[in-house]
């Protein structure tokens, strides 16, 4: 089961690293969104994945499910939850006001 | 007592929410916040006696205790950075209101500034990796409100590579966590040092020792992963600017200081090794990025480059004369690229410009401006006596000791050419004919914004005077990072 779960988020990183080398700026937020996806997908499999086990421990209880990785990805999807809001608002303004959303003329050459 | 250690974290955050309730006001506004800071200031200054005195003060968040709660450490590294986080603060909210417009003031710039603060405060002392993470992202989210502030053009198609290149690097860093909590079944730092040295840092681990710095490297733009760096931080309004040239890249130096020489300090041939190297490059092209530029807000951005550079090579050489001169130029650095971004955003608002080929003459309008610069640029290059000179003399002495000659050479090439990039906007923005002043309308106010600057300045001259002062305790600082026993037994208890 671990083995599936860190080629899927193998496969989500793969894919939001493709979003993210575009030109487009919407396709970079999506790929950002994706790379999150991964890394979240990533920390439920690093604690190890079990069905049907209580997520506590007490003493005597030898099966149980490890509560602070999902603890961990409550708090990182939030942060990025927040995060990709901000990115489309910001994304949104700077291509109103460029007048483009294209990254390559997104560059700025103008400061040398 | 030990609730001493939430207090730099929590204030500024209960001021930047306060502030924002009554953020129209702009004139009440301004003084509550230099009145917030000046008193965060002095709380930390208490703290920081207090650690000095008595020891670390450990915190364990909700009484949780060491391993499973989340804790806060303030040792006297972390407070120390803390204390001149503070004092940088300090400066920018006297700053702010010359170099801000009313309106961005109105837009609760303050607010975003305490959570700022509260952020790096909060990523210097905390005990948990993760809760590290937690921080990082609470300041990152306080510097994207802060870059956008002014919503000008360059600014806003800036931003977006700062916020994306920031964005890519935490999920590296969540990523890496997970791979380490893996390996090791904790992310409270102390427990995961205690771990790694049971196993002497075998297999896998040396690995996440690497992800680990190529996620800090990023915050701190190391070589390769400096390009993203200079231009985000011109963009934005000078104080803003100021901020992040004085405190973001160094909480990245902090975290690869803390991890790698609390947890990843078992396989030192190999990591250790690999710094030196990147620190040499690191200085080569941040200082060549320096010399190429004729921009003096860009110069002065690249200058933050070869100085993570420094750093970086006391950690590579990892003895306690190179760590003491880490931390000294850490402290140093902070402190001086405050003032020296306030001074450049002075001097491109006086000129009208940030072109060096269109400056001249300037001193003949701002004497004070001009030599301010004049003597930043010196404390930058490490002129004796300042203090930019004892952080390079223990960071070179610790080199020497090791037999690492190489970087020696490069360490000594990179500071001429500092101060030659430096001296450049000197001979060329303030010398020469003089010249009608540029914009007349500006003189009044531009003649007030240097003093921040100059109140930065005599703490670091004071920091290079007094060197006799300060030095016993950063190498107390330095004899407890090189012995991360101390840490484990303050934290776990044992």
């Amino acid at each position: 089961m671990e083995i599936i779960m860190a080629v899927l988020a193998g496969i989500l990183f793969t894919m939001g690293v493709y979003n993210l080398l575009q030109k487009q700026l919407l396709r970079i937020i999506i790929g950002t969104g994706l790379i999150s996806h991964g890394a979240h997908l990533f920390i439920l499999t690093m604690g190890e994945l079990k069905t049907g086990a209580p997520p506590v421990l007490t003493e005597g209880v030898e099966n149980y499910t490890d509560p602070l990785p999902q603890a961990l990805i409550l708090t990182s999807i939030v942060i990025s939850f927040g995060v990709t809001s901000l990115l489309l608002v910001l994304a949104y303004r700077a291509a109103k006001i460029n007048g483009t959303d294209n990254m390559e003329q997104l560059r700025g050459n103008d400061y040398e | 007592m030990s609730n001493l250690a939430v207090l730099p974290i929590l204030l500024p955050l209960l001021a930047g929410i306060f502030l924002a309730f009554i953020h129209k006001k702009t004139k009440l506004v301004r003084n509550l916040s230099k009145a917030f800071a000046i008193i965060n200031l002095l709380v930390v200054g208490l703290i920081f006696i207090q650690v000095r005195d008595n020891g670390n003060i450990v915190l364990e968040m909700g009484s949780w205790e060491a391993p499973f709660g989340i804790v806060l450490v303030a040792d006297l590294l972390a407070i120390t950075l803390v204390l001149t986080t503070n004092i940088i603060a300090v400066a920018s909210v006297f700053f702010a209101p010359q170099s801000l417009s009313e309106k961005e003031e109105s837009f609760y710039f303050y607010t975003f500034f305490f959570m700022l603060i509260s952020g790096v405060s909060g990523a210097f002392l905390t005990g948990d990796l993760f809760n590290l993470f937690v921080f990082f992202e609470v300041l990152l989210m306080a510097s994207y409100g802060l870059i956008v502030l002014g919503n000008g053009k360059a600014q806003l198609r800036e931003s977006i590579k700062y916020v994306l290149i920031n964005l890519f690097s935490s999920m590296l860093f969540v990523t890496t966590i997970a791979f380490l909590y893996s390996v090791v079944g904790t992310v409270n730092m102390a427990q995961a040092a205690q771990r790694v040295q049971e196993v002497d840092q075998q297999g896998i681990l040396t690995t996440i020792a690497i992800l680990f710095f190529f996620v800090f490297a990023t915050k701190a733009a190391v070589f390769p992963l400096y390009y993203w760096l200079p231009r985000p931080y011109i963009s934005p309004n000078p104080v803003v600017s100021a901020l992040f040239g004085a405190l973001l890249t160094k909480v990245g130096v902090y975290s690869i200081l803390r991890t790698f020489t609390l947890i990843f300090n078992h396989e030192v041939a190999l990591t250790h090794t690999l710094f030196i190297y990147l620190a040499a490059l690191t200085m080569i092209f941040g200082v060549v990025g320096a010399l190429s530029t004729n921009n003096i807000k860009l110069i002065v951005a690249y200058n933050i480059i070869p100085a993570v550079g420094f750093m970086l090579m006391g950690i590579g050489v990892f003895t306690e004369v190179s760590i003491s001169g880490t931390i000294y130029y850490l402290v140093h650095d902070m402190v001086i690229k405050g003032a020296l971004f306030i001074l450049v955003g002075a001097t491109a608002y006086v000129a009208g410009t940030s072109d060096l080929r269109k400056m001249g003459g300037l001193i003949h309008h701002y004497p004070v401006l001009g030599w301010l610069m004049f003597l930043a640029s010196l404390v930058l290059a490490g002129i004796p006596p300042f203090s930019g000179f004892i952080g390079k003399l223990l960071l070179l002495r610790g080199g020497l000791g090791e037999e690492e000659i190489f970087i020696v050479i490069t360490a000594l090439i990179s500071s001429l050419l500092i101060l030659f990039s430096m001296i450049r906007i000197f001979i060329r923005g303030f010398w020469g004919e003089k010249m009608d002043i540029p914009v007349p309308e500006r003189e009044k106010r531009g003649k007030r914004m240097a003093l921040p600057a100059a109140g930065l300045l005599t703490v670091s001259i004071l920091l290079g005077v007094g060197a006799e002062w300060f030095f016993p305790t950063i190498e107390t600082i330095s004899q407890y990072m090189m012995d991360p026993e101390l840490y484990i037994d303050s934290v776990l208890k044992e």
